[in-house]
């Protein structure tokens, strides 16, 4: 029988009734209990049915229903609106919004918003009409009704026609809209968000508003801690938001605020640098640029230098994506510097190159008049150029170079010649060894070569390798020691742990592998590729592993050869955990210098890695662990995936009868505190890395379990 | 748009040693192909037959010391050579003989090249650098007698002799010596009188090599620096700076002029070969093919002219064969 109520459609007759009655003042109850009735039909329906619930009463199929019910209703009362009569939406209004609050919102709007839209593009009748049923929306439920327009209307006039100037008379709509779409939740996606700052900026009234929302925004965007806690997503999510701010505001909007946007955006630009993750980085120099170009309008307009990506360029073209008429009078302009900015560089290079151009003309034209009687005709001789000068042969030779020698073009031939000089002359090289390493941790680019950096540090490894202990004792002496940049300091890590893979991997002897201009790659941008790296690792452990039990004839033992790094691992590594809560004063690892912590703990757990069947290794799992311990509560994200990195490349190395004997207490608050970062932590790949550990113990322990019995 | 430079027509390798000096002896009858010697630095000089590209015979006679000059006198079959073991040999090759018939030992130790001229048929005149420090001998072959030994004034301080031309105005006149030393300054000398006619101070580095022009009375230096000298001597016999060229990298080798006097080849320190207009000195090519320095260029005498050939050596242990100029 309801089947056929439903069929018949009745159910708009129902809803109209409600209407009626609550314009002549209706019981309460009665209404509560028909709303609750109608709303929860199929629930109702399908409890008592069980299995043979026909399907008009699915819900997929039933809020449809219901919405177009709605739909006659507002039929209905426009009608008789137009024919003058005064009529109560409120009952339609409840529907709607128990139906959201329910979870139904995607049903009964994707009937409603379409033809609504349809309705009010013409009609002011139905607009108004439209706006009342969502003001009518009881507060409870307001923010389903809110939030599911917002992200079904396909554009932000769409969006104005619909809710009208909601958000200002509905405080609790307002909140949704400003405060809890924006600052609170970062799932929405960017079309959620252009809509809702759309329609924002589209009406006086709520451009006041939109003013207060990019403040807001830029707040968070510029404090410290909400850099530092809140995950990366949620942060591009915010800069989102504030590019289509900016884009929305108009000169004069932008004039009435500037000092603020300034000093927000010199809050935020220096709390973003600060952060280790370059993502972080990034978004804070594209957001800065974009708010510079935004308040200089003709004066110089801030730039950074960085990698453009897919997320950079999408955030850029949020900043143009605007409705046309209230861009034209900013983006010409802001083209035509940006223009200006492009074509600069181009003219000089012009210029130039006429210039060079220039005298070869004459020349060439002098030359033929001299020896015009001349029969030969020579040939192009552009070639000829300036020989590179010779390198020194000795490393003597190269230690006087660096240190004191003026000729620019010897010092560079040097510098690109010393590492395959070290490679060639371990005898020599171990005569001067310290020497040469400390002239080479203070080497400092004089001319520019391309890839100096690399260079450097290829000969630093270079040296390491040549004569480990000595070496590794000044390095790691010097990397707490005074008056080094953190740049010196983050070449030692990175050179001690480029070493470390040198001594330990049994190919390396002879020439220098390819691989090793990877691997530097991963100690520049760690932050990527240190989880990757650290996968990779365990990936291949575990093949190692499945792959002795299984298939066992396949596995082609590498030429086996001593572990160079056996013997020194221990030099490579304590030094390093010695001081690192000993601030000086120029340098403090716990305080602002998290990110050379950061590196410090990732190298930790390279070295600690490679120290794998090393006779060192259970000490030094001992004192990594406690060190781990020590700072397993950091802000800093990349500095807790670093201490994950530690952990699990403890895990693999020390034996796990060991493990267990000697540290099965700190092994088991790690755990307890693995299982929480699994859980509570803000960043996305520590959660995931504390995760993997936490599957690595279980596997430790089923191994152990497994070997007794 | 110059033309881009030409590749060697031909490269001989093989040698399995850097190669010190090279010399040409092509101007036989049809049946004998035309030959290169090189001498290398394992001490062997080898014979190059041009037309095979293939060595020939292999001359071991400064007992595995760097050979650092080869020359023929008259046919290819009389060869002399100066190694570091301080010997200068005189070969007999003909018939397919390979044996040293005569040697004079000079003595010096340094890399001077000796220089030869034919005084009449049969009748050599050579200057080497001697056992004294700065001291030229020159000797008469094949009797061995010394003509004279020209020493530097007292006091003058020209250091060892570097290079060596000897030459005469015209078949039968007078030779004389032009010598470049190792304080830069280029000495002409008249053997017979055993004097120095004129001394010209044209480097500030040793002259590594010269060659002389005896018909436009010019000749040409280049040191371990930058720069090419061009000096002419006038009728009372005084030489005198006619002209510098700047070069683009420093240090020459060896100079040579083509025996018709038209262009001039420089090998560089910088692996490059260089070619000049011998007029007026006007730049002609660069011959970039060497992975390491260039030590000799040495111009083959074919008959004709369209042959004619342009051989480098170089410490890369190859000999590059080039095919310049050779139309006009």
């Amino acid at each position: 029988m309801l089947e056929r109520f439903l069929r018949e459609g009745r159910l708009s007759a129902l809803l109209w009734d409600g209407c009626q009655q609550q314009a002549h003042g209706g019981c309460p109850e009665l209404q509560d209990a028909l709303l609750n009735r109608i709303v929860c039909l199929p629930e109702h329906v399908s409890n008592k049915l069980q299995g043979e619930n026909p399907p008009v009463f699915f819900p997929q199929n039933y809020f449809p229903l219901l919405g177009a019910a709605v739909l006659e209703v507002l039929q209905m009362i426009s009608d008789s609106l137009r024919g003058g009569l005064d009529c109560s939406i409120s009952f339609v209004s409840h529907v709607l919004g128990k139906v959201c609050i329910h979870g139904r919102q995607k049903e009964i709007l994707g009937v409603l918003v379409p033809r609504l839209t349809e309705l009010t593009k013409s009609d002011c009748i139905w607009q108004r009409i439209c706006w009342r049923l969502v003001e009518c929306v009881p507060e409870r439920w307001m923010e389903a009704v809110v939030l599911g327009f917002v992200q079904r209307a396909p554009g932000s006039d769409v969006l104005s026609r619909l809710l009208g100037n909601l958000v200002v008379k509905n405080k609790k709509a307002q909140f949704v809209v400003t405060q809890k779409v924006l600052l609170l939740q970062y799932g929405h996606t960017t079309a959620v968000l252009q809509n809702l700052l759309g329609y924002l900026s589209l009406d006086s009234l709520r451009r006041a508003l939109l003013l207060r929302v990019l403040q807001e925004l830029l707040e968070t965007w510029g404090s410290s801690s909400a850099v530092k806690h809140s995950p990366p997503e949620q942060q591009l999510y915010i800069s989102k938001a504030i590019l289509i701010c900016l884009s929305h505001l108009k000169e004069p909007e932008i004039e009435s605020c500037r000092q603020e946007l300034l000093t927000s955006m010199m809050e935020g630009v220096k709390c973003h640098l600060d952060s280790s993750l370059p993502q972080l980085r990034r978004l804070g120099m594209v957001v800065a640029e974009s708010i510079s170009s935004k308040i200089n309008t003709e004066g110089p307009v801030l730039k950074f230098e960085y990698e453009e990506d897919d997320e950079t360029r999408e955030l850029r073209s949020l900043l143009v994506q605007t409705p046309p008429l209230c861009v034209v009078p900013s983006l010409p302009g802001d083209d035509r510097s940006e223009k200006a900015g492009a074509a600069l560089p181009l003219v000089p290079e012009s210029n130039k190159k006429s210039q060079t151009a220039a005298p070869v003309m004459p020349d060439e034209e002098s030359d033929a008049e001299l020896d015009s009687d001349d029969d030969l005709v020579p040939y192009d001789m552009s070639e000829d150029k300036e020989l590179k000068i010779k390198a020194p042969v000795y490393i003597r030779d190269c230690i006087e170079v660096l240190t004191g020698s003026e000729d620019v073009d010897k010092w560079e031939a040097t510098v690109k010649a010393l590492e395959s000089l070290i490679r060639r002359n371990p005898a020599a090289t171990r005569e001067v060894s310290v020497e040469l390493a400390k002239i080479l941790l203070h080497l400092e680019e004089k001319t520019c070569i391309e890839g100096f950096v690399e260079l450097r540090q290829r000969a630093q490894v270079a040296v390491l390798t040549t004569d480990p202990i000595p070496v590794s004792k000044y390095l790691t002496s010097q990397f707490y020691s005074l008056n080094y940049s953190l740049r010196q300091r983050m070449d030692i890590l990175d050179v001690l742990v480029l070493a470390a893979q040198e001594l330990s991997c049994p190919k390396f002897h002879g020439k220098p592998k390819h691989s090793d201009a990877q691997k530097p790659r991963i100690q520049l941008l760690p932050e990527n590729d240190s989880s990757k790296d650290w996968r990779r690792i365990v990936d291949e452990r575990i093949k190692s592993k499945t792959r002795r039990f299984a298939t066992r004839q396949c596995h082609v033992e590498p030429a086996s050869s001593p572990n160079q790094f056996s013997s020194v691992a221990g030099h490579f590594f304590f030094p390093l955990l010695q001081h690192f809560d000993r601030p000086l004063t120029t340098f403090d690892l716990l305080g602002e210098d998290h990110l050379v912590l950061g590196r410090l703990v990732h190298t930790l757990a390279v070295l600690m890695y490679l120290a794998v069947n090393t006779v060192a290794v259970t000490a030094m799992g001992k004192a990594l662990l406690e060190f781990v311990w020590t700072l397993r509560f950091h802000t800093d994200s990349y500095v807790r995936q670093g201490l994950l990195s530690c952990i699990s490349s403890l895990l693999l190395s020390v034996p796990a009868e060991l493990l267990l004997a000697d540290m099965t207490e700190e092994l088991l608050e790690t755990q307890s505190w693995l299982g929480d970062m699994v859980e509570k932590d803000p960043d996305g790949d520590c959660r995931r890395l504390a995760l993997q550990n936490l599957l690595l113990m279980e596997n430790l322990k089923k191994k152990l379990e497994a070997v007794p019995s | 748009m110059a033309l881009p430079p030409p590749d060697p027509q031909f490269v001989l390798r093989g040698t399995s040693a850097a190669i010190h000096t090279l010399h040409f002896s092509c101007g036989g009858q049809e049946p004998d192909p035309p030959v290169l010697f090189s001498g290398s630095e394992n001490g062997l000089i080898h014979v190059w037959n041009l037309k095979t590209h293939r060595v020939d015979t292999a001359l071991d006679g400064h007992g595995r010391k760097s050979v650092y000059c080869v020359e023929t006198m008259g046919g290819k079959d009389r060869l002399l050579s100066q190694g570091r073991d301080q010997r200068i040999c005189l070969w007999d090759l003909a018939e397919g003989r390979t044996s040293v018939t005569d040697s004079v030992c000079t003595e010096h130790v340094g890399f001077c090249r000796c220089s030869l001229v034919q005084l009449a048929q049969g009748r050599w005149l050579m200057a080497t650098a001697a056992k004294g420090l700065q001291e030229v001998q020159v000797l008469e072959l094949p009797s061995k007698t010394s003509v004279c030994t020209l020493k530097p004034e007292v006091g003058a301080k020209l250091g060892m002799p570097m290079c060596l031309k000897l030459w005469q105005l015209s078949c039968g006149s007078q030779p004389l010596l032009l010598a470049g030393y190792e304080d830069g300054s280029v000495v002409l000398w008249n053997v017979t009188m055993g004097k120095a006619l004129s001394q010209l101070i044209c480097h500030q580095e040793p002259v590594m090599s010269l060659d002389f022009d005896s018909e436009r009375t010019k000749g040409i230096s280049g040191s371990s620096e930058k720069v090419l000298c061009i000096w002419s001597l006038n009728e009372q016999q005084n030489l005198q700076v006619y002209k510098t060229h700047e070069l683009v990298n420093a240090g020459i080798s060896d100079i040579t002029i083509r025996p018709d006097k038209k262009i001039l080849a420089t090998a560089g320190w910088d692996h490059r070969i260089r070619i000049f207009g011998w007029k007026k000195l006007k730049p002609l090519a660069v011959l970039d093919y060497h992975t390491a320095t260039v030590h000799c260029v040495s111009f083959s005498e074919h008959r004709n002219p369209r042959e004619r050939l342009l051989a480098a050596g170089s410490k890369d242990q190859r000999i590059s064969l080039w095919s310049l100029y050779t139309q006009s």
